[in-house]
């Protein structure tokens, strides 16, 4: 066509005025760290672990395989797993925290039904790399140290593997066909195991294994007694003990009525196997209320579902033969329990005591460089004790004490052990700024209410060993994954490449770098920043 | 798990990964038609831009790329037609200011005459629509003229120094009601609601939308590509130079615009309301007006309550003329 | 074949022989029959093929005449007067944009006060919208000037304004010879537009141009108008091959070869100078008249070769511009620029305004006073101007220029 000068124009001529010139501001795309990635003892990279399983499908595997990087129990962990990561969750603040936990387990069931495998990418060292303890700490390191192609040998005192997942958590928590896959899978990868063997002389065993490191794991297995007054024909049993009888397949005689002192959650779990072998009355005793109780909710609103009940602010001063004196304390201005004087009686057959746990740390005396402080092993930022090419995790070194908390160091005992070997410093983790909730536009998720797990039904809780907490279905653990809001990093929603009133986004199609910025025409009005659901952009200042 | 509300985005974002193709956004498309592109002289974070961009490439698709466009002189035309360059990218005819619905009536006569199915898109800022484009309007809707008209509502004359339009809100500061006196900016009516003007010509579609529902406003446009006469389509569009708002806060600005009640977003057909946008986080009036220096002299140290009252009262009538409140919270459609 | 018509529907019939796609227009006064002829055809399967736009306003109806355009069809549209005034806007643009509708105006006086009755102040208030204007002298003239107006406006891509007399044509019943439907259809090829709009070749029409190009633009525009200039005698001739009817080209020469006094004039008027003429003639007085078909482009050539050596030239106006006088007359003054010597005096003649008639009686007094050098030719003259409605007004008669 014949075009009249001026007047008519060519389609898209504009794009030869670059706009970018208008620019005091640029988006960037950030990678900031989500509050579940920050909050995970185990270190997992929940974010991206999610945002693989919202795919569903194929996806699952490599969702899995993504925690299965650091942490080798997905199926334990998203049973028995406190899981911080929810109570940092982001979501928490808009509706309800994502069900981060229930998620893993679904994932971490798939690999057990589908029976996906992990290898050993590594070529072998020819190092020999000995753990004391099958606890989950020393299963989380031998299972690195394996993969990091070095020889690992598991020297455990009890006759199964597992530690405190076998002998501290009752089987309505944790069937054992899960955990048995669980290990199984690590020890598929060529580590030893060596069962019923105690470690008594570190420096002898390494010598005489000719081992290169060692990971020491050995957990807090003695259940902390309590100075009761009891008579003779009293029946005191510890928590520990009793929960470890359990993982040994006994069935402990406690009588009608149980009393269990304590009040976190190895009360807690004592109460509800009490019910589980036939006590009519478990209660729990408490020198504190509710609120203060280390025990986590969930444990203590579904043993009180299993009838279990709580004597709060209340002390044992006796045991006798079928009773108990309990004294009646009040909170001071410090929160902490004061005696009253008042005292009354509480029926019962058996008391279990769960008033902690210490580790057995004999096999380290006269081992030099190692220092013990408050019954605890000293170790550096990489788990190495004193003692160099001697790390230690788990239960037995100053931290929290949880499962989860023990796989975190046994991943970092073993890189450490890996780099000391190597005679390298292990590489520092990148510190990215948290991903604030502020800085998430929610409007753009819907209003998704979690997806609860489904409860066996309380008569059949109470009465056997059944598995309480269910899975979630496919449908709902998908459901679950979306609800993640990918705090802080891109979730591919293209809502930065529909907003930018100057189509200076570009799509890459690439899923690593989906976007990019077209900087000829951005003109810097910051909407994507305002409108990204995630805040994975940033506005930062140009050099003008 | 085929249900688009479940994901973590449901239906608000532009995209999303995970559903299929079709499903997303017009906007979410690499191939999008970008009908209007860049290059374009609009102001930072304009809203115009924006949702012309949105309508178009959603008609555009809904006709196979078979539209051209009338468009009303205003910001739109000005700033993307500069000579020698233009930021269009579909066949695109400026007139006047005043005539923008007639000429696009005269463009659907015309390509009925030479036996085209192109489809017609009017569009023109509020003034050119709800002012001195009125007459041309109202007689393209009373004649049912197959064309899709667009009204990008930024309550004023922008480009020319924020003047008022007959779609300025009260209270509002424009070159021409200063914030002064008794009665500070614009004065305090009825307004001019021009979805409810051509409602009352009971055409087949009227629809209001902001560009801060995208999915919304797709749906609209295609819903109205799908329908032969005259449709009209009123989307509110945040100036940040004519509302003294910060460029990252346009989307924002229309969010609120709906959640506060102040803009009621619905649909209508025949003249009869069919569809209401429920409110899915409310908010007072407050927190739109906040945002904007055209609202300033409400707040601060000679703050007016009462007239803050006043505009909230405004839009609780809207929230319960249209019924925006609704017992079950959206979760996406 | 001649039929006896009413000025308005040989008009109709011959623009719907013309086969326009789209007709848009304001319904009524100021209006004519044309269009309500125009939207029975389009109702009765008479004219197939066109969309009939009943539009709200004459803004309106030249609007969509501009969509109609853009898009590529035939496009017509017929008003007048006040109806004209309130299209102004769209008159410029649709120039401006080069979109060739063809456009009947039945010239009509513009208000206040409002009056119905024919003169040309609406179209001479329109002198630079950029339209080509042409001017029928009779029924017969406006049937085969828009013909011709299709032709030219979409060779040139210009809009065309077929001016023809309010009333004094367009109700006038005569004799027409209208043109056979094949005979247009040889004449009139299928509109092939310079350019339009097409989703498939997608262009911007109508863009904002700044200082750095505007006066090119406008230039180029008047480089384009100029151009009918050449084309309209060519047509014109093309027109009379296939016709068998001068229609003139340009303008209209009657007994210009040695006249001493020539009346210069647009419009169905020229019929009443050219019997005065002759009367002249048989008085002795050598008397011509030159009717303008092209008032634009000013087809300045053609007026002074037309005039040549004559002494007196008398431009007999039915419109004027308050404040100034002459229209029509600075023109002709322009067009003698270049004459050589003094060139002849030039009288500029108001008459006929709001309908009032221009009687041979009164066109020859004033052709008798000019020839007896009575006239002053620097003022501004009004023919029939009635003293005594200027006393009771309280303003008598003073001077005119």
């Amino acid at each position: 066509m014949d075009h009249p000068f001026a007047i008519t124009l060519d389609v898209g001529s504009s794009r030869a005025n670059k706009t970018g010139s208008w620019r005091t501001e640029r988006p960037l795309y950030v990678h900031n760290q989500p509050p579940c990635n920050r909050a995970c003892p185990a270190g997992e990279d929940v974010r991206t672990w999610l945002y693989d399983a919202e795919e569903g499908g194929d996806a699952y595997e490599r969702a899995w395989r993504r925690i299965m990087e650091v942490n080798p129990f997905p199926a334990v962990m998203g049973r028995v797993c406190y899981h911080p990561c929810e109570t940092g969750c982001n979501r928490g603040q808009l509706d309800e925290a994502v069900g981060i936990n229930s998620v893993e387990r679904f994932l971490g069931d798939e690999a057990i039904r589908c029976g996906w495998q992990v290898t050993v990418d590594q070529p072998s060292s020819g190092l020999r790399v000995l753990v004391v303890g099958a606890g989950p700490s020393g299963l989380s390191a031998a299972y690195q140290l394996a993969r990091l192609g070095h020889e690992v040998t598991i020297i455990e005192a009890a006759a199964k593997p597992g530690g405190m997942m076998r002998y501290g958590i009752p089987e309505y928590r944790l069937p054992r066909e899960v955990l048995d896959a669980e290990i199984q899978r690590i020890l598929d990868l060529g580590v030893h195991l060596q069962l019923g063997t105690t470690v008594t002389d570190l420096d002898a065993t390494m010598r005489e294994g000719r081992y290169d490191a060692a990971f020491l794991a050995v957990g807090a297995q003695l259940g902390r007694r309590a100075h009761l007054p009891a008579g003779t024909a009293s029946h005191v049993v510890d928590a520990v003990a009793l929960l470890h009888h359990l993982g040994e397949g006994d069935r402990p005689m406690l009588g009608r009525r149980v009393a269990i002192y304590g009040g976190g959650n190895t009360a807690v779990d004592a109460a509800r196997t009490a019910k589980r072998l036939g006590a009519e009355e478990s209660v729990v005793v408490y020198r504190r209320t509710r609120e203060r109780m280390p025990a986590h909710d969930a444990e203590v609103r579904e043993a009180e579902e299993e009838g279990v009940r709580f004597t709060w602010l209340s002390s044992i001063t006796q045991v006798e033969e079928g009773s108990l004196t309990i004294e009646r304390m009040e909170l001071d201005e410090t929160g902490f329990p004061q005696p009253t004087g008042v005292t009354e009686q509480l029926p019962a057959d058996s008391l279990v005591l769960a008033l902690g746990q210490d580790s057995d740390l004999r096999f380290l005396d006269g081992v030099s460089g190692i220092e013990v402080d408050h019954g605890v092993v000293t170790v550096d930022e990489q788990m190495m004790t004193g003692r160099p090419g001697v790390f230690a995790g788990g239960d037995m070194v100053p931290d929290q004490r949880s499962a989860t908390v023990g796989i975190g160091h046994g991943r970092r005992a073993a890189l450490g052990v890996d780099a000391w070997l190597h005679g390298r410093t292990t590489a520092q983790p990148d510190d990215a700024a948290p991903a604030e909730f502020e800085a998430l536009n929610t409007w753009y998720f819907a209003d998704a209410p979690r997806a609860h797990r489904p409860l066996l039904e309380a008569v059949r809780r109470s009465s056997t060993f059944d598995e309480v907490v269910q899975s979630l279905d496919a449908d709902s653990a998908l459901y679950e994954a979306r609800r993640c809001m990918s705090c802080g990093n891109c979730l591919s929603c293209d809502n930065c490449f529909g907003v930018c009133p100057d189509n200076a986004i570009i799509k890459t199609g690439d899923p690593d770098t989906p976007y990019l910025i077209d900087l000829d025409y951005c003109k810097g009005c910051g909407l994507c920043a305002a409108e990204c659901p995630a805040g994975a952009i940033r506005m930062a200042p140009e050099d003008i | 798990m085929t249900d688009l509300k479940l994901y973590q985005v449901g239906t608000f974002a532009a995209g999303n990964r995970l559903v299929d193709l079709e499903l997303r956004s017009v906007q979410a498309h690499a191939d999008r038609a970008n009908s209007i592109t860049s290059g374009h002289r609009a102001c930072q974070g304009c809203g115009e831009a924006l949702g012309a961009r949105y309508v178009l490439d959603a008609a555009m698709r809904a006709a196979g790329g078979d539209v051209v466009v009338a468009n009303a002189t205003g910001c739109l035309e000005v700033f993307s037609t500069p000579y020698p360059e233009s930021s269009w990218q579909v066949a695109w005819l400026h007139s006047l200011f005043g005539n923008a619905p007639a000429v696009a009536a005269g463009m659907a006569a015309g390509l009925r005459a030479l036996g085209r199915e192109t489809r017609v898109v009017g569009q023109g800022g509020d003034g050119g629509t709800v002012d001195i484009g009125f007459g041309c309007l109202s007689g393209m809707f009373e004649r049912n003229d197959d064309v899709l008209y667009v009204c990008y509502d930024n309550q004023g004359y922008m480009n020319t120094g924020v003047q008022r339009s007959g779609a300025t809100p009260p209270a509002a500061r424009t070159a021409n009601t200063a914030p002064l006196g008794p009665e500070p900016g614009n004065a305090f009516g009825q307004g001019k609601s021009a979805p409810l003007i051509a409602m009352a010509h009971e055409i087949p579609y009227v629809a209001t939308a902001t560009v801060a529902d995208l999915r919304d406003l797709e749906r609209k446009v295609e819903k109205a590509m799908s329908i032969r006469g005259a449709r009209y389509l009123h989307v509110l569009v945040p100036c940040p130079l004519g509302w003294a708002a910060a460029s990252s806060d346009t989307i924002r600005l229309a969010r609120l615009a709906t959640e506060s009640g102040i803009f009621p977003v619905f649909e209508a057909e025949y003249g009869e309301v069919t569809a209401a946008t429920p409110i899915r986080r409310p908010v007072p009036v407050d927190e739109y007006l906040r945002l904007q220096g055209r609202f300033a002299h409400l707040f601060g140290k000679h703050a007016r309550p009462d007239l803050v009252a006043r505009i909230q009262a405004a839009a609780d009538r809207n929230i319960v003329r249209f019924g925006l409140v609704e017992a079950e919270p959206r979760t996406g459609s | 074949m001649f039929e006896q018509l009413e000025g308005s529907r040989a008009v109709a019939k011959t623009v719907a022989r013309c086969r326009p796609a789209v007709i848009a227009a304001y319904p009524i006064s100021p209006q004519t029959h044309i269009v309500e002829a125009l939207s029975d055809f389009v109702r009765t399967g008479e004219l197939p093929g066109c969309e009939y736009l009943m539009v709200e306003s004459e803004f309106g109806a030249m609007s969509a005449c501009i969509g109609a355009s853009g898009v590529g069809a035939r496009t017509y549209t017929a008003t007048a007067s006040q109806g004209l005034l309130f299209m102004a806007e769209a008159l410029f643009n649709a120039s401006g944009l080069g979109l060739p509708i063809v456009m009947t105006v039945a010239n009509r006086a513009i208000g206040s006060p409002i009056n119905i009755w024919n003169d040309q102040s609406d179209s001479m208030s329109q002198r630079d919208a950029g339209w080509v204007q042409l001017f029928a002298t009779s029924n017969q003239e406006a049937v085969d000037l828009h013909v011709q107006a299709f032709v030219l406006a979409e060779r040139l891509s210009l809009p065309v304004m077929v001016c023809m007399d309010g009333f004094v044509l367009t109700h006038a019943v005569e004799a027409v010879d209208l043109p056979e439907q094949a005979q247009i259809d040889a004449f009139l090829p299928p509109f092939a537009p310079r350019q339009h709009l097409d989703s498939r070749d997608p262009i911007t029409i109508g863009s904002m141009v700044g200082p750095e190009a505007f006066t090119e633009v406008r230039y180029l525009m008047h480089d384009q108008q100029l151009a009918a200039l050449d084309e309209l005698p060519r047509i014109s001739q093309d027109f009379e091959s296939v016709f068998g009817r001068d229609t003139g080209g340009l303008v209209r020469p009657y007994r210009t070869e040695d006249a001493d006094v020539i009346v210069v004039a647009l419009g169905s008027v020229l019929g009443g100078v050219n019997e005065v003429v002759d009367a002249l003639r048989e008085d002795g007085v050598a008397a011509g008249s030159l009717g303008i078909t092209c008032f634009r482009p000013w087809p300045a050539e053609a007026v002074r070769a037309a005039i040549g050596p004559a002494r007196q030239v008398v431009v007999v106006e039915r419109a004027f511009a308050p404040g100034v006088g002459a229209i029509v007359g600075q023109d002709v003054r322009h067009a003698l620029r270049s004459a050589p010597g003094d060139g002849p005096a030039v009288y500029d003649v108001v008459a006929g305004l709001g309908g009032r008639p221009v009687t041979r009686a009164s066109l020859r007094g004033l052709l008798d006073d000019v020839v007896a050098e009575r006239l002053d030719p620097h003022e501004l003259h009004f023919l029939d101007l009635d003293h005594e409605l200027l006393e009771r007004a309280g303003t008598p008669w003073r001077r005119t220029s």
